[in-house]
């Protein structure tokens, strides 16, 4: 490692159409060396490492004192001269491969195309250097003929890395590059950015994933707003932050917090503190443990195109608690969604029944389902996909508590203004639009809907996947709440291990369409019986810090 | 649907099932064969079902047939006269056995003869078709030049360009074709006597009915072109490809074009439609030979046989463009071959 770093930003700032987006922003990366970008939606990490590519985008005015790489001055770089170094000694990998990768163009391609821009290689020389760089991220040579679409999760993340990585930069950029991964692809994944390390490239990780920029970087800052909050080595930042938002964001990582603790910090507002168990709901409702939701060997699968079937749901057993939490964490494609699918009644296992209240819910006809569906709610992933774009949230909750034929909204909250304070929005945002609404938000008032016509369980398939961590952390608690307040059943569907073992007093572990095994949360994850489950605790970054304040 | 919210879930991927070859080839074959018997099939119901809906449509409209074969309406053909004409071409007999012997007389090919031109139908499509297959190639080969042009153009000129390119593409997609042929006509023709108003299989003669015909479908083109670039431009793979050092114009070559291509193609069987119907306004106006003219006369003489023929030869070009659209999106765009 030579004295001077290998790039240097000195009083970085991006604006667009005035706004500024990336504010005053001074960072240094040396050779060999990690450093991680953390910071939440909006906070300009991104921008702030397209401008290093000088790729800020369209309409943005960057200026800077200082942009130096590699001793070359690159503040009022040409578009040639940036053209030169992008792909051969500065590469980018983005996060969600299925779209940063052109969906009509094969791996082989895609990764071809540094090697032809910088190379005077001929074709075939090409091809060779493609196929080992395939072989050299665990891929098969074969799979340069394949799309990006052909690929699983993990695979594609790989073929983009080897997209930037064919000319061997000097520095990697990567926006995220674990975060649209399960555990076990984001492990290969987090190996292979070591292994680049080794080979001497360095590495910016740009990441709001706490556990896994300790596992990697260096050095860490803290951006947020456009700014630089804090930075320094990670153990120094992780252990003892300095700024108060680094605290909190630490505070809010669910990772090693036992079941019950709290994430977010008080929000003030009296709604969302937890409250004794409504006596008067609770009469009407199984005692706390009592089964809500139980099914009984389910059978689902799927014909893969091209041949072949997919075991979606192979004998899958599971039981739901009223007042309890069952936490189902698996891979992505391990037949999760399509268990929720089967227990909302929305499709039909080949075997198997589904009993709700001990009466008998699938198979059964629609018609004499219908009456009780509004014991059964459920949230997703994506809730602005899930609303009407031109209704207002008013509106959207008034629709759901028509809907309600029986049982009813919870107490107090038997109008659109009622449930929004129920999940602790002000009533005001009722006359919004779902889309001018933030990520928590969308998710309270996706709640709020669910909650609307009185259920008594919850499926809630990731609910909390497409959040920030402080967003999340609200949200986990909010529901922590409601299931103290309304004696909810919650099954909680997730590939996020800190986060399942956080919200689950039992775990279901599922793989390839089987629950491979069950039981408490702390005994799962104390001592894991299958080799599975294992093989997922390893997998799955920790964050190990002191947060108790 | 069951099996794509399963993947959706999952952000589309799930583990590769086994070996690295995912389709085996006979499959594939095999698959490839289903797809052929199914095109066909769909073909033949769709000519069956035009077919029927002509017969019945011109049997249900008052009027009388034979009146047609003795010279359209209006003519002073006596009673008796008419009477011989049913009994000639079967008129006399029940409408479901006309429906049958007619059916029966198109499975062998034979598409009758032509009341007012009393001409085998077959013939004349023959001499009729290379015209309008000339014409109607020529505007949909000039409507991609300037939609893509266009796409490209708003692509890559920034703001200005996609305003500028937008109105361009509203313009042309909303003139109709007699008025846009008729003003050609007074400027090149009768203002500046520049190229001949009458079509007459010369290749200056061509020029206006191709344009004519091309210009508005190239305005519907080009919108759905350039919105489907401007979204592969702005996506994270064209962000990726940049941070490989690739150019604008490079990302534009190999990235976006494609994506831009893909609606167009997809529209294929609707821009047939296009084309056909503007074929009859076009020729009519550049008094040129041709599918569209003998159809307009074929519909106001009442000359069953000619409508019955061009309708068939229409739906039959309708059912290839899309066999090849389809073949064309599939070659393009892997994602729609398990469709």
């Amino acid at each position: 490692m030579s004295a001077a770093p290998l790039l240097r930003v000195d009083g970085l700032d991006v604006g667009f159409g005035g706004t500024p987006v990336v504010q005053d922003v001074s960072l240094y990366i040396g050779r060999g060396e990690c450093l991680a970008l953390v910071g939440e939606s909006g906070s300009g990490k991104s921008v702030t490492a397209r401008a290093l590519l000088g790729l800020a985008g369209r309409g943005s005015r960057v200026a800077v004192r200082t942009l130096d790489f590699d001793g070359t001055n690159l503040s009022g770089a040409g578009q040639r001269a940036w053209r030169r170094l992008r792909g051969s000694r500065i590469g980018l990998v983005l996060q969600d491969a299925l779209v940063s990768l052109d969906p009509l163009r094969t791996v082989g391609r895609e990764i071809d195309d540094a090697l032809r821009l910088h190379t005077a290689l001929s074709p075939a020389e090409r091809a060779a250097k493609v196929a080992g760089l395939l072989e050299s991220m665990g891929l098969a040579a074969a799979d340069a003929g394949r799309r990006a679409g052909e690929l699983s999760g993990g695979m594609r993340q790989r073929a983009l890395i080897a997209a930037a990585m064919a000319l061997d930069p000097d520095l990697l950029i990567a926006d995220e590059p674990t975060t649209a991964l399960d555990a076990e692809a984001q492990a290969q994944v987090l190996d292979l950015l070591a292994g680049l390390r080794a080979g001497g490239s360095s590495l910016l990780l740009i990441s709001h994933d706490l556990a896994v920029v300790s596992a990697v970087a260096d050095r860490v800052a803290i951006m947020r707003g456009g700014r630089i909050l804090e930075q320094g080595p990670t153990d120094q930042v992780l252990t003892s932050p300095e700024h108060e938002y680094t605290r909190m964001l630490l505070r809010a990582v669910p990772a090693g917090r036992p079941r019950g603790t709290r994430l977010s910090a008080p929000t003030g507002r009296s709604d969302a503190r937890p409250h004794a168990p409504d006596a008067k709901l609770l009469d009407s409702s199984p005692s706390i443990g009592g089964p809500v939701l139980e099914a009984r060997n389910l059978v689902r699968a799927f014909p893969v195109p091209g041949g072949g079937i997919l075991h979606a749901a192979d004998d899958v057993s599971l039981r739901v608690e009223a007042g309890r939490t069952l936490g189902l964490v698996g891979a992505s494609g391990s037949g999760k969604s399509t268990t929720a699918r089967i227990l909302l009644g929305l499709d039909v296992p080949a075997s198997g029944t589904v009993k709700l209240f001990g009466e008998p819910w699938v198979p059964l006809p629609e018609a004499s389902r219908r009456p009780r569906r509004t014991r059964l709610g459920a949230i997703y992933q994506d809730p602005l996909s899930s609303f009407d774009p031109r209704r207002r949230v008013g509106a959207i909750l008034a629709d759901a508590l028509a809907a309600a034929t029986t049982g009813g909204a919870p107490e107090g909250a038997h109008d659109p203004a009622g449930l929004l304070q129920l999940v602790g929005l002000e009533p005001a945002l009722a006359g919004r639009h779902p889309s001018t609404l933030s990520g928590g938000q969308r998710q309270r008032v996706a709640i709020a809907r669910a909650l609307a016509p009185g259920p008594r369980v919850l499926i809630c398939d990731e609910p909390v996947s497409a959040l920030d961590v402080s967003v999340q952390a609200q949200i986990l608690d909010l529901l922590d709440d409601l299931q103290a307040r309304l004696g909810l059943g919650y099954l909680f569907i997730s590939h996020d291990l800190a986060v399942v073992r956080h919200v689950s007093d039992r775990l279901a572990v599922m793989r390839d369409g089987r629950i491979v095994e069950s039981g408490p949360t702390e005994q799962v994850f104390a001592e894991p019986r299958h080799e599975y489950t294992r093989a997922l605790l390893a997998a799955s970054p920790t964050l190990a810090t002191d947060t108790s304040d | 649907m069951a099996d794509t919210a399963l993947l959706g879930s999952s952000g589309g991927g799930f583990p590769r099932p086994g070996g690295t070859a995912v389709v085996p080839r006979a499959g594939r074959w095999r698959g490839a064969g289903f797809w052929l018997v199914r095109r066909i099939g769909s073909a033949v119901f769709v000519l069956w079902a035009v077919a029927t809906l002509i017969f019945l449509a011109i049997r249900l409209i008052p009027g009388d047939p034979a009146e047609a074969i003795m010279g359209g309406p209006g003519s002073q053909a006596s009673a008796a006269a008419l009477e011989a004409a049913r009994a000639e071409y079967g008129l006399d007999e029940p409408l479901w056995v006309q429906y049958l012997s007619q059916l029966g007389r198109l499975a062998t090919g034979d598409l009758g003869t032509s009341y007012a031109l009393k001409v085998p139908v077959v013939q004349l499509l023959a001499d009729q078709l290379p015209g309008t297959l000339g014409l109607a190639v020529g505007a949909w080969v000039l409507a991609w030049i300037l939609a893509l042009g266009l796409a490209l153009w708003s692509g890559l000129g920034g703001r200005g360009a996609a305003v500028v390119g937008s109105a361009l593409e509203i313009a042309a997609a909303s003139v109709p074709h007699f008025w846009l042929g008729s003003v050609l006509v007074l400027l090149f023709s009768t203002a500046w006597g520049w190229l001949p108003p009458v079509s007459n299989g010369s290749a200056a003669g061509l020029v206006m009915p191709v344009v004519t015909l091309a210009l508005p479908l190239a305005g519907f083109l080009g919108q759905v072109m350039r919105e489907s670039m401007l979204t592969a431009m702005n996506s994270p793979f064209a962000l990726s490809a940049h941070a490989r050092g690739e150019s604008e114009s490079g990302v534009v070559l190999r990235h976006a074009l494609r994506h831009a291509a893909l609606p167009g193609v997809a529209l294929s069987g609707w821009a047939l439609g296009s084309l056909v119907s503007g074929a009859v306004v076009v020729e009519s106006i550049f008094a040129r030979p041709g599918l569209g003219r003998s159809l307009l006369q074929a519909v106001t003489l009442r000359d069953v046989p000619l409508v019955t023929g061009v309708a068939l030869v229409s739906a039959l070009a309708y059912v290839v463009v899309m066999a090849v659209s389809e073949l064309a999106e599939r070659a393009i765009d892997p994602r729609t071959r398990d469709r």
